[in-house]
């Protein structure tokens, strides 16, 4: 079988195993920390997009993410859309920010750690703003949306906390496994195209791509609002999940951190690296917590120190991450058996 | 099929590049020469749309290119390679030359192929799933040439392939330069290597101070005691005639 067969068969696996989840954990708590898990994913796939094929490491994806949860979250609340017409609204919103945000910023030319300040101060502006006003966001109280329950309506309202046993056990489940095997097959065929070998070359080098033809500004910036389109689509997830947002969790440092620290470990670039990553800081976070929480009482930031130490260790031991480490360890076993 | 007049660019007090004029018809090869710091890098990077003028005129096939991006030149044909050498380095030197072949060709699957055939016409088939950063400088200039040819350019600009080459390197590269010509692309070159330049050229421009002192058949152009002097110093032209087993 060729590279991509192998890698086709372990995605088709990795999805059965996904779709499957639901009817064999019963635990849902389990299954909400697979749920948590796949959202991180889909954000860190947005962010891997513009950072880890592009080379522009975003320091504020949140603002991605959460305007897609305020847009999503205020038309229902404001105007009473219904949540299937709020989401390209909400998703489209995403791509509109990385627009603005993309032409600012690589029109003038601004790389590196010129381009993190950027988009840090406008998550930040952002979430000054989304706390200011008022009479739009309803502030720092965050805006609620109204809890359905009438068993009839869990289609209509997109939420499922009273639907029929099943759909209550896994309908927000599979709704982030649905964005998320939307996301991660548009960076699949990314990865096959012009447009991703072109993002490529401009990461790798910029003025060289310049040269050969490639329109860096224009890659990059379709780059950005495909990034922004995807977070967009987890804060939709997150506000029909949560029914709440409030500007520090849209808007918040946290957010932007898992972004970018889930594909830097599991490997840039790479089409599994966030996955990966995903998976792996959060196993490491719930150990971590439960083993604290073990012997002393839980401490909230526990996890971030964690994630902050094994960033450190993936730099400086496996700079190409999980996906990477595995590359190496594979390539003497695939030199004997080809 | 080139045309640049009065080509003038300054950093702050330094006048890099003063007036130059030159000329490239179709199916040359053209030499650039002049002594380091002659301006002949910044001179490239005017006209292949990296710096802006301040003052003088490029056209390429009788169109302004003032004002366009590298990527618009490169679209209407004009490319340019990097004297100090720009791979993509994570990618292997097939992708890398697919990048190039991706100008005119949209399909991934054609690109490579495209850059399989580029490669190995220009005798790089042995080197196309090497990791481009992995390759010894001979290796990486091939690369560079090879990326930009796959592009499909009509007028190609090459800044010192040969640096840094050693003779038998030298005579790898050069028939790869004649090749290019008899794929009907026209060259502009800047080059050190007097050899090469005697070999390959057509016409050679000398370039000093940011000017144009020289031009015409390469022989001649060494011979000019202007050229002489730009390289070795005043009084030196002279003193060459007068020993001229020296």
């Amino acid at each position: 079988m060729s590279g991509d067969g192998w890698r086709i068969a372990g995605w088709a696996l990795a999805l059965a195993a996904a779709v499957a989840a639901p009817f064999v954990i019963a635990s849902g708590r389990w299954l909400d920390f697979i749920e948590l898990t796949l959202f991180v994913a889909v954000l860190a796939q947005a962010w891997n997009i513009l950072g880890g094929y592009g080379g522009q490491y975003s320091f504020g994806h949140a603002m991605f993410f959460g305007v897609g949860a305020y847009v999503q979250a205020l038309l229902q609340f404001r105007l009473g859309v219904s949540p299937w017409a709020a989401m390209p609204l909400a998703i489209g919103a995403g791509a509109a920010v990385g627009a603005v945000v993309g032409y600012l910023s690589f029109r003038y030319g601004l790389r590196g750690s010129y381009f993190a300040l950027i988009t840090l101060a406008f998550a930040e502006a952002l979430r000054v703003l989304a706390r200011s006003l008022v009479s739009v966001t309803e502030g720092g109280r965050g805006v609620s949306l109204a809890l359905n329950q009438d068993p009839d309506a869990v289609w209509s309202t997109l939420q499922f906390t009273f639907a029929e046993p099943f759909l209550r056990h896994a309908g927000s489940y599979y709704f982030i496994l649905i964005v998320l095997v939307v996301a991660y097959g548009l960076v699949w065929r990314m990865e096959r195209r012009r447009f991703g070998a072109q993002l490529i070359a401009v990461r790798e080098n910029e003025d060289a791509a310049e040269a050969l033809g490639v329109n860096a500004f224009r890659v990059k910036m379709k780059a950005i609002c495909l990034s922004g389109m995807i977070a967009a689509a987890a804060g939709v997830y997150y506000v029909q999940k949560y029914l709440f947002v409030d500007p520090e969790i849209a808007f918040g440092p946290s957010k932007s951190v898992e972004a970018l620290v889930a594909p830097i470990i599991g490997g840039l670039g790479t089409l599994a690296g966030p996955l990966l990553g995903a998976f792996f800081l959060h196993g490491a976070g719930e150990a971590a917590k439960a083993l604290v929480g073990a012997v002393a009482e839980p401490r909230p930031g526990l996890d971030l120190i964690l994630y902050g130490l094994i960033l450190v260790l993936v730099l400086g031991f496996a700079p190409r991450g999980i996906a990477g480490l595995w590359a190496a360890l594979m390539a003497p076993l695939r030199r004997r058996a080809g | 099929m080139l045309e640049v007049r009065g080509l003038t660019r300054r950093f702050g007090g330094l006048v890099a590049v003063n007036g130059a004029s030159l000329d490239v018809s179709a199916g040359e090869i053209v030499s650039l020469i002049g002594p380091n710091g002659a301006g002949k890098t910044t001179l490239f990077a005017l006209i292949s749309g990296f710096l802006r003028p301040d003052a003088g005129s490029v056209a390429f096939e009788g169109r302004s290119t003032l004002g366009a991006r590298p990527h618009e030149l490169a679209a209407r044909g004009l490319v340019r390679t990097f004297q100090i050498v720009q791979p993509f380095p994570t990618l292997s030197v097939r992708e890398n030359i697919a990048t190039g072949a991706h100008r005119a060709i949209a399909p991934r699957r054609e690109a490579l192929e495209k850059a399989d055939a580029v490669g190995r016409s220009l005798g790089m088939g042995a080197l196309l799933d090497r990791r481009a950063g992995d390759l010894p400088i001979a290796a990486r200039k091939r690369l560079e040439i090879a990326r930009a040819v796959a592009t499909d350019p009509r007028l190609l600009l090459l800044d010192e392939v040969l640096a840094g080459l050693n003779p038998a390197e030298i005579d790898e590269v050069t028939p790869m330069i004649l090749a290019i010509r008899e794929a009907g692309i026209t060259i502009l070159m800047i080059e050190h290597v007097m050899q090469a330049v005697m070999r390959l050229s057509d016409r050679a421009y000398v370039l000093n101070s940011g000017a144009i002192i020289a031009n015409g058949a390469p022989r001649a152009v060494a011979e000019d005691p202007a050229v002489i002097e730009a390289y070795l110093g005043p009084g030196m032209a002279a003193r060459l005639k007068a020993r001229p087993h020296a």
